[in-house]
């Protein structure tokens, strides 16, 4: 400020000189100026910063290292309040769990889940959007808020709908078979049905976020380009797989990033509709860390949400491989 | 087009049909998708339709086989009780506070630190920045566990504050507010310093107004977000003057009131009308700021 006010009236020209560090002569006078900026700037930055990561600390930071300490301790019978007074046992929660036939039994549920549903979710999203960028110029608006809707349904809503629509008896996806002469099973109390019904679920309640973003992505795609392809005698097969898919992968990679660490995480579902049964087909492994934290054993929780945390870092690395640009 | 005979008509009628097929196009786009859209689009809503249906329908209409959509003798009964007999009126309140306090502390605590670490030069911004977008990926059961033990320890499990305390700076947030910020010009930073504007001054005076749509598009995620959680709240809320409407919904349902499917139905549209509406209205800086934050 004081360098600024030695001159009357500081015009913008020669102001805009002073900060683009145009060789004007007064190059001391620029450095400090150039460094007391770099200064302000600096403690501005941590005053934003403060209120967001001291939140960020107590309830994200601390808690998980402190869930990493508990899955290696045995809290079995430490006093939570004296979170210090427990015995370090190392990996032994983990080889526990890899013990327990019900964990790996979750285990592999959850990876069905993901190993079906994730493919299924993007492949529905992705025709969904494609269909309304090229197909669909009246009433697009109605589609996607239509596709949109279940996104924005409380888990707990969806699962209230679904129950009564998969009433063995009274359900109307049972009337509707009976219709064509189907005896439709009970859904959700059926160890072959349960989790497919999940995943379908879970598709239909999806598909609408990947929806979203590619169609970001697909007006994205300048249509000089697609005009271009179809005069040189690209079909709309090849049109889409040469032209617009390539330039989809960033939007490809968000949304399967995005989901898969969703579906990992499988949870609401289950614990609302089944609560893991029947015999265990729809439990998952963030609903068996549920259930060890529901019974107080807080050391087996955390060690099962840390398995899940693994899995995630893997899923993203692997997709990050697989989807980046490959220049 | 091989034929030489009538090269000149050929093409003119080749050209004809296409421009003819383009002024559809230009219209309606390609026709023969409405169907097969609307046959899914009819799918995606047929839950919604049965559940607005069911919950005008007296207890012996949701029952009736074959079921009817349209109720032959529509009640409000449902909502009535729902709101008499489970006290969703207070769920409600309750509702609208956690999620708006929730919504306005992501707001102002992501945009400040979005803002910092998009345009300010600072020691330890990247470290900063890595390990706020390295949390995006930590399962909610990791933190789940000892947040239950802080906050029954700070002894907020019987507040509405111990819902909403602990998700008043997402990370989610900074990633979205910092990939937006980015795209805004330096030269706008610039130029207000060298006119004399305070550091702080130039986030609150020029950025803000002008990540509007950005603000808006995370207000809706996390208003939906915070909306529609029910786990934490669930576990957290001691008794009934802290459930959400969310909560109150599952253990209506879980109860012996699993028969009595109007109430739950009715219950399931009144967790979701706000939803719709905020979704409605905001529909198109929603889609607009994900188009612009989300794919940088």
């Amino acid at each position: 400020m004081t360098s600024m006010s030695t001159k009357t009236l500081p015009g913008r020209g020669d102001v805009h000189e002073l900060s683009t560090g145009r060789p004007d002569g007064s190059a001391g006078r620029r450095h400090s100026a150039v460094r007391r900026t770099a200064r302000a700037q600096a403690r501005a930055a941590w005053i934003l910063g403060v209120p967001f990561l001291a939140l960020f600390a107590a309830f994200m930071v601390l808690p998980v290292v402190w869930s990493l300490l508990m899955s290696m301790t045995d809290t079995e019978s430490a006093d939570l309040r004296t979170p210090l007074n427990v015995s370090f046992i190392g990996f032994d929660n983990y080889v526990r769990l890899f013990e327990d036939e019900q964990f790996v039994h979750a285990l592999r549920n959850t990876g069905v889940f993901v190993l079906v549903g994730l493919p299924l979710t993007l492949a529905a999203g992705l025709a969904a959007a494609v269909a309304l960028d090229r197909g669909i110029r009246r009433f697009r608006a109605v589609f996607r808020v239509g596709f949109y809707l279940p996104v924005i349904t409380s888990v707990v809503a969806v699962a209230v709908i679904w129950k009564t629509l998969l009433d063995p008896r009274a359900g109307l996806v049972n009337t509707v078979l009976a219709w064509f002469g189907i005896n439709g099973p009970a859904w959700l109390a059926d160890t072959r049905f349960a989790l497919p019904v999940m995943i379908v679920m879970a598709v239909w309640r999806n598909l609408g976020t990947v929806m979203i973003i590619m169609l970001a992505g697909l007006q994205s795609v300048p249509q000089s380009l697609m005009e271009a392809a179809e005069l040189d005698g690209a079909g709309a097969w090849q049109r889409f797989w040469r032209v617009t898919f390539p330039l989809l992968r960033p939007a490809l990679l968000l949304t399967a990033v995005t989901t898969g660490i969703n579906y990992l995480q499988f949870f609401d579902e289950p614990f609302v509709m089944t609560n893991g049964g029947p015999l265990d087909s729809t439990l998952s492994a963030t609903l068996y860390s549920y259930n060890q934290f529901g019974n107080g054993n807080y050391d087996m929780a955390s060690a099962a949400g840390y398995v899940v945390f693994v899995l995630i870092v893997a899923l993203t690395v692997l997709q990050f491989r697989v989807l980046r640009d490959k220049d | 087009m091989s034929t030489l005979t009538h090269p000149g008509t050929e093409h003119a009628d080749t050209d004809n049909r296409i421009l003819r097929r383009r002024r559809v196009r230009q219209n309606w786009g390609n026709p023969w998708l409405y169907l097969p859209l609307t046959g899914c689009l009819l799918l995606m809503i047929a839950p919604f339709l049965w559940m607005l249906s069911g919950s005008f329908k007296p207890e012996a209409d949701i029952r009736r086989l074959p079921p009817v959509l349209i109720p032959t003798a529509p009640t409000t009964a449902n909502y009535s009780e729902l709101f008499r007999s489970l006290d969703f009126t207070s769920m409600f309140a309750n509702s609208v506070i956690v999620s708006l306090a929730i919504t306005a502390g992501n707001l102002l605590f992501c945009s400040m630190l979005g803002y910092a670490l998009a345009k300010l030069d600072f020691r330890g911004r990247r470290v900063v920045f890595s390990l706020v977008i390295g949390t995006l990926m930590v399962p909610a059961l990791v933190t789940f566990v000892p947040l239950y033990v802080l906050v029954a320890n700070m002894e907020l499990t019987g507040s509405l504050i111990g819902l909403i305390l602990p998700f008043l700076a997402g990370p989610f947030g900074v990633f979205l507010m910092r990939q937006f910020i980015s795209t805004l010009p330096d030269e706008l930073i610039d130029a207000a310093r060298v006119d004399g504007c305070r550091e702080l001054a130039i986030f609150w005076r020029i950025i803000l107004p002008l990540t509007r749509p950005a603000l808006a598009t995370l207000g809706i995620i996390t208003f939906l977000g915070s909306w529609n959680s029910f786990l934490w709240p669930l576990v957290v809320a001691q008794n009934q003057d802290q459930y959400t409407l969310p909560v109150g919904l599952a253990l209506a349902s879980s109860g012996q009131s699993f028969t009595r499917y109007g109430i739950l139905l009715a219950g399931a549209v009144v967790v979701l009308l706000p939803v719709m509406l905020v979704f409605l209205r905001f529909q198109r800086q929603f889609v607009a700021g994900i188009a612009t934050t989300g794919l940088k």
